[in-house]
């Protein structure tokens, strides 16, 4: 008898399996409360709150007033006082008036009191281009969270992780950002088990394995690297292509292993290159498997430049041609 | 708006009682302990300065002239309440509970001194201007939603009414009816900036008046006014009639902190003449001067108390553990991320003269 035949599963697309964790948590834990925006008698505006407000009552998935700031400093509060909130903040590109709160409260409580106070909250919020958003709901910005002491930012690019990484972030002790690729929402279904399970955070996934180099990503790059790695296979490039799944704290061991194992990298993200994760993961290269390399690791970004308006997206997104490019280039040195 | 939200006096600037609304409760235990307790706060907040001149403190931020305001509200708090405080708020917090030593490890850049007495819920003081009003918000509507009758009481400034997180804490309360009061202590200065450059509103009380709310605006050098309107407003809270928003109009005497002169932005005659006309302390004991519960060698020993005290707390303070390298590592996150971990190791290797 296999695995997958003893594990009853449901075939769910991403924002579905978001919705599933969210009802796993709410159902399991009665100080699990969800908040947000259009939440409750909408369901959200990308549905991933449906059906939880009649599952679970107003006083637990809770429409809340128009208020960044509000939301996760109220979710602050609650956290403090035994509450388990998971807020969500409609667009990554929102989150900007809740910022300060993050910065120096939800990060900060813990340290500042030497434990006596904690914030086990979440914060949800859908991040990128691709789907011909208005301006600024197409924000990729996760290094303003990954700067941040206090605060683990993860980020799922398929329904099994989402579910899994949903709930591990729910029942994390202290604050954690979780981002939702929304072009990835409908973008598949997985077989997601219909049980409750945990997807360790801090820890990537190799999606595909290979020998001639190694493509590091996350997110909503996860398919444009596989593209391209199915792309190229034809032309007898391999790639290996490792899903980080959590932007801080950084799978260490994963990068060492397939950088040290290839010798020839390219990092992949959508957000800016200037700051960007991918300069982390270079540094964890550098201080890991400085001596394995064979060429200069390919970074393959959005450029410096504000997410364009939607007619200019698909210039400003790395798609897999580019991708292609910087792999040959990698493995051609 | 000042015709709506009338300044509410309980006894006047000469010490008359203006009401018998309060005879039952206004008794010689009732009003000796309130003095006391603003006797102890204004020693402290004076040797505090005084410490800070010494370079046995760091930069601290005064309060004396708002003593009614903090320790009138604080003392209406039940036990099991919570109490917000910002950085000036330290009377507030020390009438409610918490501990003269570690208040002035706070201001000697001590982390402990963000930690209240156990089973005390005192948050750490909110230094970022009104973030902590949503804080309160959600700590109440915490426990509204465990059916406890406990409320929050939250401090802030005038300045603060022109930030966002005031506007987002009150509405949000006011939707959600959460058990908190929110208390303003309007001392007419944002370091230096004057209320009437902060807003062209006549008053903080009348924003009340948006989020549906009571609002009141009351002599926050009153300390029965102080007192009673706060004592209320954590009644509402409790029997689940939602927020209340309370103007204490006060004046602080002295510099935002020490790091800054008054005299820059501001006629510190001004401060001469209240201190003369309006103080808290001497208000309240004209009070007990015209209601015959004065007696000068009680306020001797009082004062001798209060001193005695504050020697005691400032003598355990500097007695204190030298601060901790490990604090700066160990509570970021329950358990150290990697990062932490080897930059932990890495440091104190280096502490300890070893090469890594």
């Amino acid at each position: 008898m296999t695995l997958e035949t003893e594990i009853e599963t449901a075939k769910l697309t991403m924002v579905q399996a978001v919705t599933d964790g969210l009802r796993t948590m709410l159902a399991e834990k009665d100080e699990v409360l969800i908040l947000g925006e259009d939440i409750g008698v909408n369901g959200g505006v990308f549905r991933a709150t449906e059906g939880l407000m009649e599952e679970f009552g107003e006083e637990r998935v809770i429409d809340t007033p128009l208020s960044e700031a509000g939301i996760v400093g109220v979710s602050i509060g609650m956290a403090v006082n035994g509450m388990i909130p998971v807020a969500e903040i409609q667009f990554l590109g929102f989150i900007y008036p809740a910022y300060e709160q993050i910065m120096t409260h939800a990060t900060r409580i813990r340290m500042r009191t030497k434990g006596m106070f904690s914030v086990p909250m979440v914060i949800r919020a859908p991040y990128g281009a691709g789907i011909r958003a208005p301006e600024i709901h197409s924000d990729s910005v996760e290094t303003l969270f990954t700067h941040m002491p206090g605060i683990k930012v993860v980020c799922p690019s398929n329904p099994y992780d989402a579910k899994g990484l949903l709930i591990a972030s729910i029942e994390d002790p202290d604050p954690v950002l979780f981002l939702e690729p929304l072009r990835l929402y409908r973008a598949s279904r997985d077989n997601v088990p219909v049980e409750k399970y945990r997807v360790e955070i801090g820890k990537g996934k190799i999606v595909k394995e290979g020998s001639d180099v190694s493509v590091i990503t996350w997110g909503s790059m996860v398919p444009v690297c596989l593209k391209a790695a199915e792309e190229l296979a034809a032309k007898g490039i391999t790639c290996e292509v490792l899903d980080l799944r959590t932007l801080y704290p950084l799978d260490k061991e994963s990068i060492a292993e397939t950088v040290q194992k290839i010798g020839r990298t390219v990092i992949v993200h959508e957000a800016h290159a200037t700051g960007g994760v991918s300069n982390d993961v270079m540094a964890i290269i550098n201080d890991t498997s400085f001596l394995y390399l064979k060429a200069p690791i390919e970074r393959v970004t959005g450029f410096d430049v504000p997410v364009p308006m939607f007619a200019l997206e698909d210039h400003y997104l790395p798609t897999s041609e580019r991708v292609k490019r910087a792999i040959v280039k990698a493995v051609t040195f | 708006m000042n015709n709506h939200f009338p300044i509410i006096q309980v006894i006047d600037e000469e010490g008359s009682l203006l009401t018998q609304d309060y005879n039952d409760l206004i008794n010689k235990e009732f009003v000796r302990n309130l003095y006391e307790q603003m006797i102890l706060v204004r020693t402290f907040d004076r040797k505090a300065i005084s410490l800070q001149r010494q370079g046995r403190l760091g930069t601290y931020a005064p309060f004396e002239g708002q003593e009614a305001a903090q320790v009138g509200s604080a003392s209406a708090l039940a036990k099991n309440d919570w109490l917000f405080p910002t950085y000036r708020d330290h009377a507030a917090s020390i009438t409610f509970g918490h501990s003269l030593p570690h208040i002035l490890l706070y201001w000697n850049g001590r982390v402990e001194g963000c930690i209240p007495p156990a089973g005390k819920r005192i948050f750490p003081p909110a230094v970022p201007i009104a973030t902590h009003l949503p804080h309160a918000t959600g700590a109440a509507l915490a426990e509204k939603r465990r059916g406890t009758k406990n409320a929050a009481i939250v401090y802030f400034g005038d300045g603060a009414t022109s930030e966002g997180d005031f506007h987002e804490g009150l509405n949000f309360a006011s939707v959600f009816k959460a058990p908190v009061v929110f208390f303003n202590q309007n001392n007419q200065y944002a370091i230096s900036l004057p209320i009437q450059k902060q807003m062209n509103s006549k008053t903080i009380a009348q924003k009340s008046v948006a989020y549906e709310i009571p609002g009141f605006r009351i002599d926050g050098n009153d300390i029965f006014a102080v007192y009673f309107y706060t004592k209320q407003a954590l009644e509402r809270a409790r029997n689940g009639e939602g927020p209340t928003l309370i103007e204490a109009v006060t004046w602080r005497y002295g510099a935002h902190t020490t790091a800054d002169d008054p005299k820059k932005y501001r006629d510190q005659e001004e401060s001469v003449m209240k201190r003369k006309t309006i103080d808290p302390i001497s208000r309240l004991e004209r009070y007990m001067k015209k209601s015959g519960i004065w007696e000068e060698s009680w306020c001797e020993t009082v004062q001798k108390e209060a001193s005695d005290t504050i020697e005691n707390a400032v003598n355990e303070m500097e007695a204190f553990p030298p601060p901790d390298a490990n604090d700066l590592f160990d509570h970021v996150f329950e358990t150290a991320t990697w990062t932490i971990k080897e930059q932990k190791d890495s440091y104190f290797q280096y502490l300890r003269g070893e090469h890594s």
